[in-house]
């Protein structure tokens, strides 16, 4: 489906996979630097076939988040990592205590689908309990990163939580 | 004692990453920060007043579901009990 407008920001960001959700607001929009945008998806090319993961460090704007940093992170589920991630709770311990230390709050969390969409999935949706935060998904298709996609998981509830598309804005 | 409050919980924290406590235990602890922060209690607690199956309680760099005290765990000024929801996924 073709996206309804596509745009420069006058600081010379461009602005990937505009939308706007059904109740006609403007999406969040999560701005990542060339460097940390290509650092995502060559860490699921990296893993592949297995799925890559690890975590945003950014500050929160009135737009969405600024990512300053993305954090390479062990996936548990060896027992299935083909098709499942998980981070370690004590490792997050570890990322967090050292973001805060550089002023930086957890974001959001990347991961990729090996030769799966970029979409969030039941399980994507059914494992994500931090609202507020950024969800970014690469499809890696024949080892090779393809589509990435972010969604922002909005809700002010784990019973009410959602997950909705947003705009990656890639500076440079 | 620090509790350090995670991103999703900071809108019922007045905005805040972390709280000071005074409390003898890690229970005492999360009263402490409820009764702070009273909206921060559903979404750390079940109806049954349980910690939620996704949230996870590091004290320091130990998981408090496997101390032998489990919440009961004595704590120290010097502390920092950190709240971590789980993050896992998959296609």
């Amino acid at each position: 489906m073709p996206h309804p407008f596509a745009f420069f920001l006058a600081n010379g960001w461009e602005t990937h996979a505009p939308n706007r959700p059904q109740s006609g607001l403007l999406m969040s929009e999560l701005r990542l630097t060339q460097a940390i945008y290509d650092q995502i998806r060559a860490h699921g090319e990296q893993t592949y076939p297995h799925e890559c993961c690890g975590a945003l460090l950014g500050r929160l704007t009135p737009q969405g988040w600024q990512v300053e940093a993305a954090v390479p992170a062990g996936n548990t589920r060896t027992d299935s990592a083909h098709n499942r991630y998980q981070i370690a709770p004590l490792e997050l311990v570890k990322i967090e205590r050292e973001a805060r230390r550089h002023g930086l709050d957890i974001a959001g969390f990347y991961h990729s689908h090996p030769d799966h969409p970029a979409q969030w999935s039941q399980t994507d949706f059914a494992e994500a309990h931090w609202l507020g935060c950024s969800y970014v998904i690469t499809e890696v298709a024949n080892g090779r990163a393809a589509v990435t996609n972010s969604f922002h998981l909005a809700g002010a509830s784990e019973e009410e939580k959602s997950f909705e598309l947003e705009t990656i804005a890639v500076e440079g | 004692m620090t509790i350090n409050i995670p991103t999703p919980l900071r809108a019922y924290a007045a905005g805040s990453d972390c709280a000071t406590v005074e409390a003898a235990t890690v229970a005492e602890a999360l009263q402490a920060l409820t009764d702070m922060h009273p909206e921060m209690r559903k979404h750390l607690f079940t109806p049954e007043g349980k910690v939620r199956s996704f949230v996870n309680l590091y004290l320091n760099d130990e998981d408090v579901r496997y101390l032998p005290a489990k919440e009961q765990t004595v704590v120290t000024d010097k502390d920092t009990l950190s709240i971590i929801p789980s993050i896992a996924g998959g296609d």
